[in-house]
């Protein structure tokens, strides 16, 4: 993408989390670390829960958020009974047996155990893979667009011929070469490539930032990279870092599940790619009555994708000063031209 | 100016170079290597063992007795003149393999892309215009439900739907088995009603992110002083609504939409299994199961020029559909 520089009115130093920082380091001479702590959880624990959970969407995406987490915790206390063959009667539908509710398969297995077991692997795989992108993402985008001359142009070189680079397939060549079965190995595997779109953003962001006045403040006050880039920079972009960490991980869970499908990535219980597999492949297709085989593990992936993109997009609501300005009934136009949302990242 | 035209379209060909090199180093990275498979397969058919090393040749255009920097320069050459060797499972050049999935998954690709930014456009901008009414306030939902809905399972739910219970459409194949493959109406007919279920599947997930894209870009320009400007001009709605509005709104999506066509390239590998359509994705999974390296290789290398291309075309482009931005832009060093 393209960089806006010189668009003053387009910078994110105006956003919210800008102005947040500054008012926290100017006082920070007069103020304890305690007051200073309490500040900042204030400012940036508080008040965007409040904000996040004024909003409905918001309130439901953590809401469901939060019960896949209990579903993982049911899983690691053993609170409902392991999956295994022959364990029900098969071909049960769904609710026709209240001890099995979500039915079972065509080898007697539990749906409801195999979906429950599957969870904590695969909340730990999207998280380390969100994790991951976004951390790569923030390291390259930041240098390379602070720090600009020949270092920028190397390492947006490097994340150019990442990019060009097709997802899907190298996961599935790396997948085969690596055979992981550890669930956050896994996760940084499927994203292995994901970075570089976000990276370029964030560098064309860091573009503009690096000519506020402030940042040119600290560098004529001799303070060093590493210090601007986490005091001066990162705070500016850190909203559009924690949207695309959600997606990036919804990207997981896409990419992942539909490996799993194929039947590509190893696995060492069925997790709910590989239920999806075995349905499909052992005839649910073809008859109504195996129709709950397909629907139970698909509804746990849409459940968990739509909880995280109702994530995504509530935290947009709370950082994005456009958004809130306009809820609050101000006009106040940002003629800002910032490319944020044009599909860098790879989309499922 | 022109330096950045051509710094950049260098960089195209560097790329390729780099992702040619990197899929020669990659068929070493896999279990086996490229040839142990392929010895043992060659061995059982009964090919006598003195011949196998030249049948190997012959195959991957690469003589494995040959030092590293050796196999390399054989590799990169032939790949430069479009060899890509024969396949293993299948038998047959493997150029030839690819031309005739290209057109398929180009076809899918194409189409199905350009149906979801039309749509999703169409939709985003209407939400748009009457922003927070019911209407918005319904798509927006639905807009959220899609997007979290994997292509794969609206593939996998409309397979089942329309073509094992209802059995509207094939299930599977790019044309029907009883039909020439020539330009003929019925070619034509057949191959449309087997890209109905793959189109569909793979536009409709896209369709939500694609909406809610526009939708926030055209309240952000409906803000705008030039829009109200224009309001108090009198000009005609219709002409504010597309001139003025739709114009900025889809700008800056139009990057995405280069970026998406090489992306969703990738996407078909998990589409055409599904569907059994027997394009890029289709032959690059089938020869991954079969450790048919050649033609995985190519099919990846295929792909990758795909993507590198639309990223340098959308790069060259911008600027000229975008006046407000230039090309390269300089870059101080700090």
């Amino acid at each position: 993408m393209k960089r806006t520089e010189g668009d003053e009115s387009s910078t994110l130093a105006t956003d919210g989390a800008g102005v947040d920082w500054r008012g926290s380091a100017s006082s920070s001479v007069t103020v304890t670390r305690e007051e200073r702590l309490r500040e900042f959880y204030e400012e940036n624990v508080l008040k965007p829960m409040i904000v996040a959970w004024s909003d409905s969407r918001t309130r439901l995406g953590l809401l469901i958020i939060g019960f896949y987490l209990l579903l993982s915790l049911v899983a690691i206390l053993g609170l409902w009974r392991e999956p295994s063959t022959s364990q029900a009667p098969r071909y049960l539908m769904l609710f026709e047996n209240m001890k099995y509710p979500l039915g079972t398969t065509a080898s007697g297995t539990d749906l409801a155990a195999l979906i429950i077991h599957s969870t904590p692997d695969i909340l730990l795989m999207v998280t380390s893979g969100g994790l991951w992108a976004t951390g790569i993402a923030v390291l390259v985008g930041t240098v390379a667009g602070y720090k600009g001359g020949s270092v920028g142009r190397v390492l947006m070189s490097i994340s150019d011929f990442v990019m060009a680079i097709p997802g899907l397939p190298l996961v599935m060549i790396l997948a085969i070469t690596f055979n992981p079965k550890n669930p956050i190995l896994l996760g940084i595997i499927i994203n292995v490539n994901y970075w570089a779109g976000l990276g370029r953003s964030i560098h064309s962001q860091v573009l503009t930032i690096r000519e506020n006045n402030y940042v040119e403040a600290s560098r004529t006050m001799g303070v060093s990279t590493p210090r601007i880039i986490l005091k001066d920079v990162i705070p500016n972009i850190m909203p559009y870092v924690t949207v695309n960490f959600v997606f990036a991980a919804r990207y997981v869970v896409f990419a992942s599940i539909g490996l799993f499908f194929l039947g590509v990535l190893p696995y060492s219980d069925q997790n709910w790619g590989v239920t999806l597999n075995f349905a499909y492949n052992g005839g649910a297709l073809f008859s109504w009555s195996a129709a709950h085989w397909l629907i139970v593990p698909m509804a746990a992936i849409i459940g968990l994708s739509i909880g995280l993109i109702l994530l995504g997009q509530g935290m947009d609501r709370v950082f994005n000063p456009r958004v809130r300005t306009r809820l609050t009934g101000e006009s106040e136009s940002t003629a800002s031209t910032d490319e944020k949302d044009t599909g860098m990242t790879e989309v499922l | 100016m022109s330096n950045y035209y051509v710094r950049r379209t260098l960089r195209v060909f560097a790329t390729i170079f780099a992702v040619a090199t990197l899929t020669f180093g990659l068929i070493r990275l896999l279990p086996g290597g490229p040839f142990t498979q392929l010895r043992a397969q060659l061995l059982r058919q009964g090919v006598p063992a003195s011949e196998v090393d030249a049948r190997i040749a012959n195959l991957q255009n690469i003589n494995p007795n040959a030092p590293l920097w050796q196999q390399y320069l054989d590799y990169m050459g032939a790949v430069a003149r479009g060899n890509f060797g024969e396949s293993i499972s299948l038998g047959e050049p493997v150029a030839r393999i690819i031309a005739e999935a290209v057109p398929w998954t180009v076809f899918v690709v194409l189409v199905s892309t350009i149906l979801m930014f039309a749509v999703g456009i169409f939709l985003g901008s209407l939400q748009a215009y009457w922003e927070g009414s019911r209407f918005d306030k319904a798509f927006s939902g639905l807009s959220i439900a899609l997007m979290s809905v994997p292509f794969y399972v609206v593939a996998v739910i409309s397979l089942y739907v329309f073509s094992y219970q209802w059995g509207w459409l094939p299930t599977a194949g790019t044309v029907g088995a009883s039909v020439e493959k020539e330009l003929s109406i019925p070619f034509l007919l057949s191959a449309l009603e087997h890209s109905i279920l793959p189109i569909f599947s793979y536009t409709l997930g896209g369709i939500g992110g694609q909406a809610l894209a526009m939708r926030g870009n055209s309240i952000q320009v409906l803000g705008n002083d030039y829009v109200r400007v224009a309001r108090l001009r009198g000009l005609a709605d219709r002409r504010i609504a597309t001139r003025y509005v739709a114009r900025n709104a889809i700008l800056p999506m139009y990057t995405g939409f280069l970026l998406l066509l090489g992306f969703r390239l990738s996407g078909t590998v998990i589409l055409e299994q599904i569907f059994s359509y027997t394009g890029l994705g289709y032959y690059m999974f089938a020869a991954l199961k079969a450790n048919d390296y050649p033609l995985m290789m190519a099919t990846f290398l295929v792909i990758t020029v795909a993507l590198i291309v639309g990223v340098y075309i959308a790069d060259l482009t911008y600027s000229k559909i975008d006046p407000r931005i230039s090309a390269g832009g300089s870059d101080e060093a700090y």
